[in-house]
């Protein structure tokens, strides 16, 4: 632990969808120049709780917490005010459009007034275009629509959003699920990156090769509760791989396979 | 002697297969209109005397700008990804108001006016309210909203008056005035063109440039493309959604009122059976029926076409009925298009 004051807490929070609990009792903080990675399986909860991070649903019980102060974001603009951004699982991208105006989705950038402002396009192209080319990835052409784009580099251009508008936290749900080994260490190294600019980031992670080295502290999620929050000298990878994958299961599995 | 350049230096990006400006500009959503309207002005012009002399043309251009003025506000509510099977009951609707209020109560025609477009923009506000709120599709809503109208319609004006139509507009005070802005004549090259052309027209490059040039624009090809990610995004979805409701109403008072200035009489079926050629206009006009795509420059051409036919077959004197047929068949080839269109455009599964 940093010890920094936390940008971001949730505490005892809990998430009921009609009848089905999807988180109970989760407590997580992220401060600046930190990494914090939400580990487990399919249908723990993750991707849940980024989203009563995020502003895109409420929470149903514990409280959220920025900056000390106990607030409900009332959406995910409230979020991104707040210098929050997210990139999500399905990466809240609209296929049709243009690969810039995906960039700029909700957050335009244009001139004038009331219903005279119009959008700034040249300039936001251009920033599109290098804030890609600063990831590694060269688009043959801003314009195209977005939906053309192979699965690692729609993830690439939501992730390079979410670090261009994040001020204080990203969150990232998955983001190197669709990638290639080159650009998964890129998306790594941006996270260090962002860290290291005092960011805070969240991030979520099927694969613990990925979390362990950048994380500094690990939340573990089993079935919408938690098996523990680790400090990265607490825990070594095999471990916390064990935890996730449900402890001794694994193992008799690859004794399993290893004898088929 | 050949000295051999680098393909990059030449083309930005050598994945990149040079496109043909041609090819570019055919990608647009509303050349498949552009180049159907061409052919079917030069049919009606070659093969009637009447449709290229100045009457002719103005005839079917005052046609074609009642249902553009439509089309092009239904086309911004598909782009954003809804229907509004009222849009057409309400043109006669917002008519017999004003009708109703001035020539049966004496009411001041510009409050009428006022009055009109205010309760067409009430319906409007209902319909978006309920379409938000409840998550029941618009096809439904509206169309619901469009039977309440029709009925509203009919039996009103029959209860206030005894017949099917509002007569007697004429003698409203100011209906002179009004007549200037609604239903006035303007002689362009020696064309005695209706002021509703020009509405229509510029209501058109307003729409276009709303769409394409404003973040509304933007946010209405992202409600329609994808919801959930435009409420992810943050966009002010609820908001924007039911103001392309209040769009089409307006749409409504506005026809509304270039028919009632135009002819001074309300039939009570105003309207009633044209909602399904807006959005036929609109789909002719490159607009997805799934929502986020589309252009108001093809609708406001997909209206053009419409109206063209709708004229041109009185002059070559054919039976009128096959304008419909005319009609399917357009739907059906623009569909296809568009699919074909949706399939490059790439949305990969
Ligand atoms: N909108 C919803 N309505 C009802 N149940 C939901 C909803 N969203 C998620 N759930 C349920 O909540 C549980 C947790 O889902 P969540 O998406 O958070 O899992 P996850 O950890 O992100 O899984 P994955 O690794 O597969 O992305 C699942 O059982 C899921 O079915
Ligand atoms: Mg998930």
């Amino acid at each position: 632990m940093t010890g920094a004051a936390p940008i971001l807490e949730v505490r005892g929070i809990g998430k009921v969808y009609g009848s089905v609990i999807a988180l109970s009792d989760i407590s997580i903080s992220v401060g600046a120049g930190e990494v914090v990675c939400v580990l487990g399986d399919n249908g723990a909860g993750k991707s849940t709780l980024l989203k009563v991070l995020a502003g895109v649903h409420p929470h149903t019980s514990g409280e959220v917490l920025l900056d000390g102060r106990a607030i409900r974001f009332a959406g995910p603009r409230n979020a991104l005010d707040a210098g929050i951004a997210t990139v999500y699982q399905d990466l809240a991208i609209v296929p049709l459009m243009p690969v810039w105006r995906n960039f700029f989705l909700g957050a335009e950038l244009s001139s004038g007034v009331g219903p005279f402002s119009r959008l700034r396009v040249a300039e936001m192209r251009a920033i599109t275009l290098a804030q890609l080319g600063r990831m590694g990835i060269d688009l043959r052409d801003v314009n195209q629509p977005i939906g053309t784009l192979s699965g690692g580099e729609r993830q690439s251009v939501a992730i390079a959003r979410a670090i261009h508008f994040g001020a204080r936290v990203v969150i990232l749900d998955e983001p190197t699920s669709a990638l290639g080994v080159k650009q998964a260490g890129v998306v790594l190294r941006y996270v260090a990156q962002a860290r290291d600019r005092g960011l805070g980031v969240v991030f979520v992670t099927h694969n613990p090769h990925h979390a362990y080295p950048v994380g500094d502290r690990f939340l573990v999620l089993n079935r919408g509760a938690s098996l523990g929050e680790f400090d990265k000298a607490g825990i070594g990878i095999e471990e916390l791989t064990r935890l996730m994958a449900g402890g001794a299961e694994l193992e008799t599995l690859a004794r399993e396979i290893e004898r088929g | 002697m050949t000295t051999l350049t680098p393909v990059r230096s030449r083309t930005g990006d050598e994945r990149l297969a040079v496109t043909h400006p041609v090819k570019r500009l055919l990608r647009r959503p509303e050349m498949g209109a552009f180049i159907a309207a061409l052919v079917i002005f030069g049919y009606f012009s070659v093969s009637t005397a009447a449709f290229l002399t100045p009457a002719g043309a103005a005839t079917w251009l005052y046609s074609a700008s009642l249902f553009g003025i439509m089309a092009v506000a239904v086309a911004m509510l598909m782009i954003g990804g809804e229907f509004d099977l009222s849009a057409g009951a309400m043109t006669g609707t917002t008519g017999l108001l004003v009708g109703a209020f001035t020539t049966q109560w004496g009411m001041n025609l510009w409050l009428a006016m006022l009055l009109a477009l205010l309760i067409a923009l009430a319906v409007g506000a209902v319909n978006g309210l309920l379409v938000v709120k409840t998550g029941i599709p618009s096809f439904i809503v509206t169309l619901a909203t469009f039977f309440i109208l029709q009925g509203v319609n009919l039996a009103g004006t029959k209860l206030l008056t005894g017949q099917v139509a509002i007569q007697g507009m004429t003698l409203v005070p100011g209906f002179e005035a009004g007549k200037v802005i609604f239903g006035g004549v303007i002689p362009v090259f020696g064309l005695d063109l209706k002021v509703s052309v020009f509405w229509w027209i510029g209501l058109t490059a307003v729409t276009s440039w709303v769409l394409l040039r404003t973040r509304y624009g933007n946010w209405i090809f992202a409600i329609g493309g994808q919801l959930q990610s435009a409420m992810q995004t943050g966009i002010p979805v609820r908001r924007t959604r039911i103001g392309l409701f209040l769009g089409t109403a307006a749409a409504g008072w506005l026809v509304g009122m270039l028919s009632l200035f135009d002819v001074a009489t309300v039939q009570a079926t105003t309207g009633i059976g044209q909602e399904f050629i807006y959005i036929i206009c609109a789909v002719v006009g490159g607009c997805l029926l799934t929502g986020g795509y589309g252009s108001a420059i093809g609708a406001a051409l997909g209206a053009l076409i419409y109206g063209m036919i709708l004229q041109g077959i009185v002059f070559a004197q054919w039976d009128n009925n096959w304008l419909k047929a005319f009609l399917g068949g357009m739907l059906l080839l623009a569909v296809l298009v568009n699919l074909s269109v949706r399939r490059q455009a790439g949305v990969r599964a």
